[in-house]
C-alpha cells in the first residue's frame, strides 16, 4: 500500500534478478512454513482507520476532560505550540541516528544544545543524548556506578522515596549481575540521612529523588558529603521542571543526575514515549552509557558536531560495552531543547513557581478539611504532596471519579497498609484555582 | 608495516622486548586508526599473569583491550600516553610503550611468535 | 584555522529579557518559598518564539531524512512513515491520557494495546506479548532476562552462557552481558550461515540460549534454521529471535512456528513508525506459551468478557512469574498507535506485499550492482545484502569514501563497516517503499562512483562536496571532548 512498484516494475525487476516469480525469492524459507495464513481484519483505507482510531480515542476520558490531580512521575503541563511544530518536521522525525555527521548536523546540533541545557539545569558537567525514561536512567546509573568501581563495590542503596517503578526497573535490569540493593525497606518517613546506615565500603551508589516520590524537597549537601567520605557515588533522580526553581543537584555534590524529562514539553501520551535524562561529572564520561555529541570542525573549517566516544557503545565494544542501549529518545530530546529555549530562564522559573504556588495553596486548603492532614507537614515540597484522608484513599478516589475528578494517586498499593489512607496529589499550572477549590469541596463531603 | 626482529609477538597484536617492555604492534595501530585514548588499567607493583588485561586503547572506530604477553610484576607504566595517545600511531615500538614488566618466567616468551611468524600471521588476516 | 559558524547555537542567539512564551500570573494567594533551597541562577537562553522556530527550522535543513530522499541504511529499515499515523498518535484522546488513570477512563487506549498485542502475536506466531520495552535493545534485554528466569524457575541454575553468531548486531552480546551471561561467539560458515559444527560443539548443558537474527545481517535466510533451533533445544537451551529484520518475513513465515521461543519486534523498523533521529523506538516482546508467565508487566488483558450489551472490559495485569518492570508505566504508547494504524491499513495481504516488495527491491539492487561491487555471499537475499566497498585496482578507496560520495547524489549511504565479517562492508537495505526509478538512480550513482574510484579517487577522498558540511573531524571531537556550550 505504501510501495510505489507497479506490476510492470515488478516484472522487469524479476527479469533483472533472473527469477520467474516473487515467491522464488523465498525458496530458502522451509516450505512447510512458507506463506502461513494471517488472521487479521480486512485492510482499511486511511479514511476508515482515521475514523476507527478517532472512535477509540474518544472511548477515553483524558486528564484534560476530567479535573485531574494525578502525578506520580508523569505530569499534565502546557506545551507551547512551537514544540510540536518543530517535532512534526519530517527532517527530524524521519531521520535515523546521526551516524553520518555530514548530513545530520540538524539532529547533532540540537542534541548538543540539549546536552548543554541539561547540564545547565542540573549543574553537571556532561549529559548524554538520553535514556528511555526516568526509570531506566536510574537503572543505568546503578550499572555505571558498579563499573566505576570495577565491580569491587556491588551494593546500591536506593531511597524508599525513589519512584516505585524506578526501583523495580533497576532490580529487573540488574538481575543476573552481582549488584545487590539496600535501603528501600526503610519507612518513607525516615530522613534521607537514615540511608547512611546502609553505606559501607561495599557501596557503589546512593540514589535519592528530588523532589522525591512524595513531592518532598531536601538539601542533600551534607548527605552527599558523607556518602563521598565513605567512598561511594551520590546519585539524584530529578523532576527537571522543579530545577527551574530549586538548587541544582550539581551544587549539592551529586555525581550522577538522572531524571524524567516528560514535564519539559512531552505529552502524557498514556506513559510514553518519555525521556530519561542522564548527567554526570566529566571524569566519569567514559563510564557513562548512551550516545554523546561533541563539537569539532568539518573539512571546510565550519563548526560541526559528531557522535563521539563511540568506543563505549555496543556497536563497537559488543559484550564489553557500558550498556546495550542503541535507539534512545532522540526526538524527545528535541522537544526538551525547543521547550527550554521557548521558556528560557524566566519562563521555566515562572512555570516552576506556578506549580509550587498552586500546590501549596491546594495543600493548605485540603489539610484544613476535617479528617485530612499532610503526611509530611514539616518538609518543603514542590508540586505534589501526600495527603492523609479519613478513609481508604482508593475508595475516596473512586467516589470522586464518579464526579469526573481524579483526586490523585492512592499510595496503598505501592507502600502498603500504612499508606492505605494516603493520596498523592499533584497540582500543575494546568489546574486553575476553581479546580483546586472544587477538589477541596468534594473531599470535604467525603466522610 | 614494521616487524622489528628483536621483539616477540602475540596473536592479540602485543609485542614484548626481552627487557619486559610491552606495547601494541604497527599492524594493531593501523587497524585501530587514529587513537584518541589510552587507559592503562594496572599500576606499578601489580602482579599480572599472562593474558591479564593491562590496558584499553580507543580510536574513533574501535576499542581494543591489551593483554599481558607474559606474567610478571609491573615495573613502570607510560604516563605520557594520557596526554598524547597519538603516539600509539606515530611510534608504536618506541615512545608508545605501555608498561614494563619484570618477567616472572622467561619460558613464557618461547610460546610467542617471532617477527617472521607474526608478519605471516598479519598477512593471513588481510 | 578560525572556525566558521553556519548556524549559531541557540545560546548564541540569547539576549537578556527576551521571552519565547508567557504563562498566566498565579491565581492563588502566595505561599512563602524555602529560600535556602532556591537556585541562584538558571543559565538558559533568552530568545523569542521566532528565534526558536527559525533556528530549529534552519537546523532541520542540514538533515537527510526519509521524507527527503532514499535512505538504504542496512539493518535499519528506513521505510516511509505514513503521515496519518502521526496525526492519530496526536489525537487529544490519546495524547492527554495519564498512564495512572483508572482503567474505566482509558478503555479505548487499553483496547488499542490489547488488539496490537493480538495482531503482533498473529503476525509472528507467538502466544503472548508485552508492549513494554522501549526499543529493540531493550526488548533483547527483556527477552534474555526471561530466558534466565525460565531456567532459574525450573531449578536449572547452572546455564550461564548465551551463544551469539559473529554476524550479530552489537546489541545482542551487550544485552546478554548485561543479564549476567557469558557470551560465546559462534562463527559463520562459508555460505554466511551459522557454523553448525561450531554451534554443536558449544551446545552443552550450560547453554541458556542462542540469540539469532533471521534473516541474518548479511540479509540471508539461515539455510539450516530448523536444525539450528533443534540443536539448541536438544541441549535444553532456548532460541531468542532478534526481530530487527522481520520486514522480510511479514506474511512469509511466522518465527513462532519455526520454533523460536521469544523475540522482540522493532515497531520503528517493521511497522513504519519513524526513527525520530535516534528514537523513540518501541520493542515489544512476543513469546511462546512456556515463557508467557515471565513477560514484563503490565500487559493488557480482558478483565470481563463482552456481553450482549457491553464491550469487554480491559485492564492491566502483571504475569505470574514476571521478570518485573523494564521501565516506568506501559511502554511507548504513542508509537503503538502508529504501528496499530499501519497494521490496520495493510491487513494480511498488505503486510505480505511489504515483505515481497522489500525482498524484490533488495534483490534487484543486488542484481544491478553485483558486476561492479564484490558481494561475498552472493545469492538470493532477503530484505538486504552486503557488498564490499573496495577494489584491488583502487587500493586507497575505502567503504567510507564511497559512503561519503553517495551524499553528493542526495542519497544516504548504506551502513558501513557492519557486519564485521565482511571487509569494508556496505550493507544495503532499500525497503519496499522505494520505486524502481529511485533504485535505478541509486544504481547509476554507485556505478559512477566505482568509475571515479579508479579515474579520480581524490573526488571520493574529499567527498562529500555538495552537502552543507564537509567531512567532520571525529578525532578532534574525541580528543578535545567539548560536550556542552559551557
Amino acid at each position: 500500500m505504501f510501495s510505489p512498484l507497479t506490476q510492470a516494475d515488478r516484472k522487469a525487476m524479476l527479469e533483472a534478478i533472473g527469477v520467474a516469480r516473487v515467491s522464488d525469492l523465498f525458496a530458502a524459507v522451509p516450505e512447510a512454513y512458507r506463506y502461513p495464513a494471517l488472521r487479521l481484519p480486512p485492510p482499511l483505507t486511511e479514511m476508515e482507520v482515521a475514523e476507527e482510531l478517532q472512535a477509540l480515542s474518544e472511548d477515553n476520558e483524558t486528564a484534560r476532560d476530567l479535573v485531574s490531580f494525578l502525578g506520580a512521575g508523569a505530569y499534565n503541563h502546557y506545551i507551547p505550540a512551537a514544540v510540536d511544530a518543530i517535532l512534526s518536521r519530517g527532517e527530524y522525525y524521519t531521520a535515523y541516528t546521526p551516524y553520518q555527521p555530514e548530513i545530520s548536523q540538524g539532529t547533532l546540533q540540537a542534541l548538543f544544545e540539549y546536552q548543554s541545557m541539561v547540564c545547565a539545569l542540573t549543574g553537571m558537567e556532561v549529559a548524554n543524548a538520553s535514556h528511555y525514561d526516568g526509570a531506566t536512567a536510574v537503572a543505568e546509573a546503578a550499572v555505571m556506578a558498579y563499573h566505576v568501581f570495577r565491580g569491587k563495590r556491588p551494593k546500591v542503596v536506593l531511597s524508599p522515596s525513589l519512584h516505585p517503578h524506578y526501583r523495580e526497573t533497576t532490580r529487573t535490569y540488574t538481575q543476573g549481575s552481582p549488584i545487590v540493593f539496600a535501603g528501600d525497606d526503610l519507612p518513607p518517613a525516615a530522613p534521607p540521612e537514615a540511608l547512611l546506615d546502609e553505606v559501607d565500603d561495599q557501596t557503589a551508589l546512593v540514589m535519592v529523588q528530588y523532589p522525591d516520590f512524595f513531592g518532598r524537597v531536601y538539601d542533600f549537601t551534607a548527605l552527599a558529603e558523607e556518602v563521598h567520605a565513605r567512598g561511594a557515588l551520590f546519585g539524584v533522580a530529578v523532576n527537571p521542571l522543579a530545577l527551574g526553581l530549586l538548587k541544582p543537584p550539581g551544587e549539592m555534590g551529586a555525581d550522577i543526575v538522572t531524571g524524567e524529562g516528560q514535564p519539559l514539553g512531552i505529552p502524557l501520551s498514556f506513559g510514553g514515549p518519555y525521556l530519561g535524562l542522564f548527567a554526570t561529572r566529566k571524569k566519569y564520561v567514559r563510564k557513562m552509557a548512551g550516545r554523546l555529541v561533541g563539537q569539532t570542525v568539518d573539512s571546510r573549517g565550519q563548526r560541526a558536531f559528531v557522535l563521539t566516544l563511540s568506543a563505549r557503545e555496543q556497536h563497537i565494544r559488543r559484550e564489553r560495552a557500558t550498556s546495550n542501549i542503541c535507539s534512545n529518545q532522540g526526538l524527545m530530546t528535541l522537544a526538551v531543547a525547543v521547550y527550554l529555549s521557548l521558556l528560557g530562564k524566566e519562563g521555566l522559573r515562572q512555570v516552576a513557581e506556578l506549580n509550587y504556588q498552586k500546590a501549596h495553596y491546594a495543600a493548605r486548603k485540603l489539610a484544613a478539611l476535617p479528617g485530612y492532614e499532610l503526611v509530611f507537614p514539616e518538609t518543603p515540597f514542590f508540586n505534589e504532596f501526600a495527603l492523609r484522608c479519613p478513609g481508604p484513599a482508593d475508595e475516596i478516589a473512586a467516589h470522586l471519579l464518579e464526579h469526573d475528578v481524579i483526586a490523585g494517586f492512592p499510595l496503598g498499593e505501592a507502600y502498603g497498609e500504612a499508606f492505605r489512607d494516603v493520596l498523592l496529589v499533584a497540582v500543575t499550572e494546568m489546574n486553575p484555582r476553581e479546580e483546586i477549590d472544587l477538589l477541596a469541596e468534594m473531599l470535604g463531603e467525603v466522610h | 608495516m614494521e616487524f622489528p626482529a628483536d621483539l616477540k609477538y602475540t596473536k592479540n597484536d602485543e609485542w614484548i622486548r626481552a627487557d619486559g617492555t610491552v606495547g601494541i604492534t604497527d599492524y594493531a595501530q593501523d587497524q585501530l586508526s587514529d587513537v584518541v585514548f589510552v587507559e592503562i588499567v594496572v599500576s606499578e607493583g601489580d602482579e599480572v599473569a599472562q593474558g591479564d588485561i593491562i590496558a584499553t586503547i580507543e580510536s574513533v572506530k574501535a576499542a581494543a583491550d591489551v593483554y599481558a604477553p607474559v606474567g610478571g610484576k609491573v615495573a613502570a607504566v607510560n604516563a605520557e600516553l594520557d596526554d598524547s595517545p597519538e603516539l600509539v600511531n606515530e611510534d608504536p615500538y618506541g615512545k608508545a610503550w605501555l608498561i614494563k614488566l619484570e618477567i616472572a618466567d622467561a619460558a613464557e616468551l618461547d610460546g610467542l611468535m617471532d617477527a617472521s611468524a607474526y608478519e605471516a600471521y598479519c598477512k593471513e588476516r588481510e | 584555522m578560525t572556525m566558521k559558524v553556519r548556524e549559531p547555537l541557540i545560546s548564541e542567539l540569547s539576549a537578556p529579557g527576551r521571552r519565547g512564551v508567557r504563562f498566566p500570573e498565579s491565581d492563588v494567594p502566595a505561599s512563602p518559598m524555602p529560600k535556602e533551597l532556591l537556585r541562584a541562577d538558571l543559565p538558559l537562553p533568552e530568545v523569542s518564539e521566532v528565534d526558536v522556530v527559525r533556528h530549529y527550522t534552519r537546523l532541520s535543513h542540514f538533515n537527510h531524512a526519509v521524507d527527503i530522499d532514499f535512505y538504504p541504511l542496512g539493518s535499519c529499515t528506513m521505510k516511509y512513515n505514513p503521515k496519518i499515523n502521526e496525526a492519530l498518535s496526536r489525537l487529544p484522546g490519546f495524547a492527554n491520557l495519564h498512564p495512572l488513570q483508572p482503567a474505566e477512563t482509558v478503555q479505548g487506549a487499553l483496547r488499542l494495546m490489547y488488539e496490537l498485542q493480538e495482531a503482533l502475536q498473529e503476525i509472528t506466531g507467538f502466544a503472548a506479548c508485552s508492549l513494554q520495552p522501549a526499543a529493540g535493545a531493550h526488548g533483547e534485554l527483556t527477552g534474555v532476562h526471561m530466558i534466565w528466569a525460565y531456567h532459574y524457575d525450573r531449578g536449572d541454575t547452572h546455564r550461564n552462557k548465551i551463544l551469539v553468531p559473529d554476524s550479530a548486531h552489537g546489541t545482542n552480546p551487550a544485552s546478554s552481558a548485561m543479564s549476567g551471561f557469558r557470551v560465546v561467539e559462534i562463527p559463520s560458515d562459508a555460505r554466511g550461515n551459522i557454523d553448525l559444527a561450531a554451534l554443536k560443539a558449544e551446545c552443552d548443558d550450560t547453554v541458556a540460549g542462542l540469540m539469532l537474527t533471521n534473516p541474518n545481517t548479511l540479509g540471508l535466510f539461515e539455510e539450516h534454521l530448523l536444525e539450528v533451533i533443534e540443536t539448541v533445544h536438544a541441549a535444553g537451551g532456548l532460541v531468542y529471535g532478534d526481530g530487527a529484520n522481520l520486514n522480510a518475513l511479514l506474511g512469509i513465515a511466522k518465527p513462532g512456528e519455526l520454533g523460536f521461543d521469544v523475540m522482540h519486534l522493532n515497531l520503528h523498523k517493521t511497522f513504519a513508525t519513524p526513527h525520530g533521529g535516534g528514537g523513540p523506538g518501541s520493542g515489544p516482546v512476543v513469546c511462546a506459551p512456556h515463557l508467557a508467565d515471565f513477560l514484563p508487566g503490565p500487559v493488557v488483558v480482558v478483565k470481563e468478557e463482552a456481553t450482549d450489551d457491553l464491550p469487554p472490559f480491559f485492564g492491566l495485569e502483571t504475569p505470574a512469574k514476571s521478570i518485573g518492570r523494564v521501565r516506568s508505566f506501559h511502554g511507548h504508547f504513542g508509537v503503538m498507535v502508529k504501528a496499530f494504524a499501519y497494521i490496520l491499513m495493510l491487513g494480511a495481504g498488505g503486510l505480505r506485499q511489504v515483505a515481497e516488495d522489500a525482498v524484490l527491491n533488495a534483490n534487484y539492487l543486488r542484481a544491478r550492482l553485483q558486476e561492479t561491487y564484490h558481494i561475498p555471499y552472493n545469492r538470493i537475499c532477503m530484505h538486504e545484502f552486503v557488498a564490499e566497498g573496495r577494489w584491488k585496482d583502487a587500493p586507497d578507496i575505502h567503504a567510507l569514501d564511497i559512503a561519503k560520495r553517495l551524499m553528493d547524489f542526495g542519497f544516504h549511504p548504506p551502513t558501513n563497516y557492519f557486519p564485521l565479517i565482511v571487509h569494508e562492508a556496505l550493507m544495503i537495505e532499500p525497503t519496499e517503499t522505494e520505486s524502481k526509478e529511485t533504485l535505478d538512480a541509486f544504481t547509476e550513482a554507485m556505478l559512477q562512483i566505482a568509475e571515479e574510484a579508479r579515474a579520480n579517487p581524490e573526488v571520493l577522498h574529499s567527498a562529500p562536496h555538495a552537502t552543507p558540511f564537509g567531512r567532520v573531524d571525529e578525532v578532534k571531537a574525541a580528543k578535545e571532548l567539548v560536550l556542552t556550550w559551557e
